[in-house]
């Protein structure tokens, strides 16, 4: 492959080794990344996000954060649970393979509640876990915040802000600055 | 931190003491993390020699199983009349130990009790381990474990037939797989915010690999948190109905029945009770023994310890109350078989069974009245184990007693258990420790991000009591 191919590979996947990912700073206290959050997303950024190792209360009403749409995914998915359930009793039942035992009816939704509920929670449990991971883009194998020098602290006890550069505002001097002056330490340009 | 100095304020301390006691986030990763980042072969030798015993016991296990398929399930003690025996009391009993790691985990969650934290990892994973020792028995019982498949609506074409929908046997098989399915998943979600904590701590290349994969690219965004949280909820709020109804599908294989002492609609919410009552015992024996054998003293507090008496105290008296009613409806009914029944329960050939289950769980559980009880280690250790083996008898009550005496009094039987029996079932509680040992060893024991999360508020309380104080 030649270098021009590479090159073009690693700006379309955002890997280019000069393309900056985002201006990060980080805090030791949850509370102080709320207020930081806030007062950054006052100075009209749009595209902020926040690491820390556990979730912080606040944090998504500060730097925007929509609500979750999982809920509908999972109400979906769970119905059509439900729908798999009494199609499955009532296929086998009274279509494929009629079977009396004991003078019981062949279908009815009394003795079919039990297998109804449990796949109706399987099949929801299946699509909150899955649907968690795909809405968060996961599994991936590399994220371009990992380049920050303190990125690893995110899990352990660091709170981290991060002004992505696709952002309208961004400017890498600038925000920069502006990060610094939310109180933020260890303030960096990532590159990745 | 800055704020020891608020959280050793004596007054404070005294009325309304934290739930855990660490001085920051680091501290609380690191005491958490070190546990499993030791050198594998610097691991003290009694943990070595520990897991050998349990290893033992699952090789004894391996090997019963191997004779029982090999020979046939004539092997186990089961015959007529007594054609349910120790298979299904080992059964029920393991399924009921794990209810409580859902409890903990989804019940709790939903009512906002912070001090679940500390326990709900390990609870949970009590639960896959219980469902696992559970599902060996039923699979056994079937004579061939081999034809598994056919318990599940699988196209396939030696069967040529579909399952029978009307049966609680089946319903049986829809609410264990299922439960263990759902917690294998509340259980693996909850570990990634921690695996994540441990891939970025890791210093050698196999931590990096296997912590790296299983942590599948979690950075902790606010986004992620988000979904997060939404998921977490969810799947408390689908597992409360779903632990809920396990046990009272388990309690249905009895209830549907035509044998008088089986044939009662008390047994659903009577089987949860017992459920959650032998689930929290079990947790409390593995946690006495971890929190002293791994220094958890000031995460697994006293504090946490007595709730979970108060638990036991309570399903406890809820299940003393379910025996009494049992008896009452037998009298009640006036029908002489019922009644027969409950009288032969207790004064008939298994009388020994069932004043051992009385002692164990109706008595000894009352003496948690007493707050020195309930904070005494030594009496909770006792107690967990009495509860457990009280409820292992319950389910033995109610299953031998009931069959022992079949309706022609030609067909009487007495059921003792064979030697395979008693190997097997010593076998499933090797197989449930060993996994409990390989667990505490290389996972976290205790949910580090959540853990977090009730530090950050608890910090957040203790300052602002603080000032108002002062």
């Amino acid at each position: 492959m030649r270098q021009m191919d590479i090159e073009q590979i690693k700006d379309k996947l955002g890997l280019g080794e000069d393309k900056i990912y985002a201006v990060m700073g980080e805090f030791s206290d949850p509370h102080d990344l709320v207020h930081a959050g806030r007062k950054i997303r006052e100075m009209g950024y749009t595209k902020i996000d926040a690491l820390s190792p556990f979730p912080v209360h606040g944090i998504d009403d500060a730097i925007g954060v929509p609500y979750s749409k999982l809920g509908w995914i999972v109400i979906c998915i769970g119905l059509c649970g439900s729908a798999t359930a009494l199609l499955l009793q009532w296929w086998c039942g009274t279509q494929n393979y009629p079977l009396v035992i004991g003078g019981k009816p062949l279908f009815d939704f009394s003795f079919s509640i039990p297998i109804t509920f449990e796949l109706t929670v399987l099949f929801s449990a299946f699509a909150s876990v899955i649907g968690m991971f795909a809405l968060n883009g996961l599994p991936r194998l590399y994220h371009p915040s990992a380049n920050y020098q303190m990125a690893h602290r995110a899990t352990d006890d660091r709170f981290i802000l991060v002004v992505e550069a696709d952002d309208p505002k961004f400017n890498p001097q600038i925000t920069a600055d502006h990060m610094k002056s939310v109180g933020a330490g260890t303030v960096e340009v990532v590159i990745g | 931190m800055a704020d020891i100095a608020i959280r050793q304020d004596p007054q404070l301390m005294a009325t309304n003491p934290p739930l855990v006691r660490a001085d920051g986030y680091h501290d609380l990763t690191e005491q958490i993390s070190t546990i499993i980042e030791g050198d594998v072969f610097k691991t003290p030798l009694k943990y070595w020699i520990t897991l050998s015993i349990t290893g033992g016991i699952v090789l004894l296990l391996g090997a019963m199983l191997t004779y029982l398929v090999s020979t046939g399930i004539g092997v186990w003690g089961n015959n007529r009349p007594v054609g349910w025996a120790w298979d299904i009391t080992n059964f029920v009993f393991w399924i009921g130990i794990g209810h409580a790691g859902t409890l903990i985990s989804a019940i709790l969650f939903l009512f906002r009790q912070k001090w679940r934290t500390s326990i709900n990892r390990s609870a949970e994973a009590m639960t896959l381990f219980a469902v696992a020792c559970a599902g060996i028995f039923p699979l056994f019982h079937t004579g061939r474990p081999w034809r598994a498949y056919w318990l599940f609506p699988v196209p396939n074409t030696d069967l040529n037939m579909w399952q029978n929908f009307r049966s609680p046997l089946i319903w049986d098989v829809f609410a264990v797989s299922t439960y263990g399915t759902v917690s294998a998943l509340f259980w693996f979600t909850g570990l990634v915010p921690d695996l994540a904590t441990l891939r970025d701590r890791a210093t050698t290349k196999v931590r990096q690999w296997v912590f790296g994969f299983l942590a599948l690219g979690w950075r902790g965004s606010a986004r992620h948190w988000m979904n997060y949280e939404v998921a977490y909820l969810i799947l408390a709020g689908i597992s409360t109905p779903l632990v809920l109804s396990v046990h009272t599908i388990v309690s249905f294989d009895f209830a549907t029945s035509v044998i008088p002492g089986w044939h009662t609609t008390i047994f659903p919410p009577y089987f949860v009770a017992g459920a959650i009552f032998s689930g929290f015992a079990c947790v409390m024996t593995l946690l006495i023994i971890a929190r002293w054998a791994l220094n958890l003293e000031n995460l697994i507090t006293m504090k946490h310890l007595e709730n979970m008496n108060k638990i036991i105290l309570v399903t406890g008296s809820i299940v003393g109350y379910a025996y009494a009613t049992e008896f009452f409806i037998a009298w009640y009914s006036g029908n002489g078989y019922e009644r027969f029944a409950f009288i032969n329960r207790a004064f008939g050939p298994y009388y020994w069974a069932y004043w051992t289950m009385i002692s164990c769980n109706v008595l000894i559980p009352q003496l948690y009245w007493f707050k020195s009880m309930r904070t005494s280690i030594p009496v909770m250790f006792i107690i967990s184990i009495t509860t457990n083996i009280g409820m292992w008898f319950e389910r033995f009550v109610i299953i031998v007693t009931s069959l022992h005496r079949d309706f022609l009094p030609s067909s009487w039987g007495y059921f003792r258990p064979t030697w395979v029996d008693i190997c097997t079932f010593t076998g499933t509680i090797g197989l449930f420790l060993t996994l409990f040992l390989l667990f505490a060893r290389f996972l976290p024991m205790i949910a580090i991000s959540e853990v977090k999360g009730v530090l950050a508020k608890e910090k957040l309380l203790y300052a602002k009591e603080t000032v108002g104080h002062h």
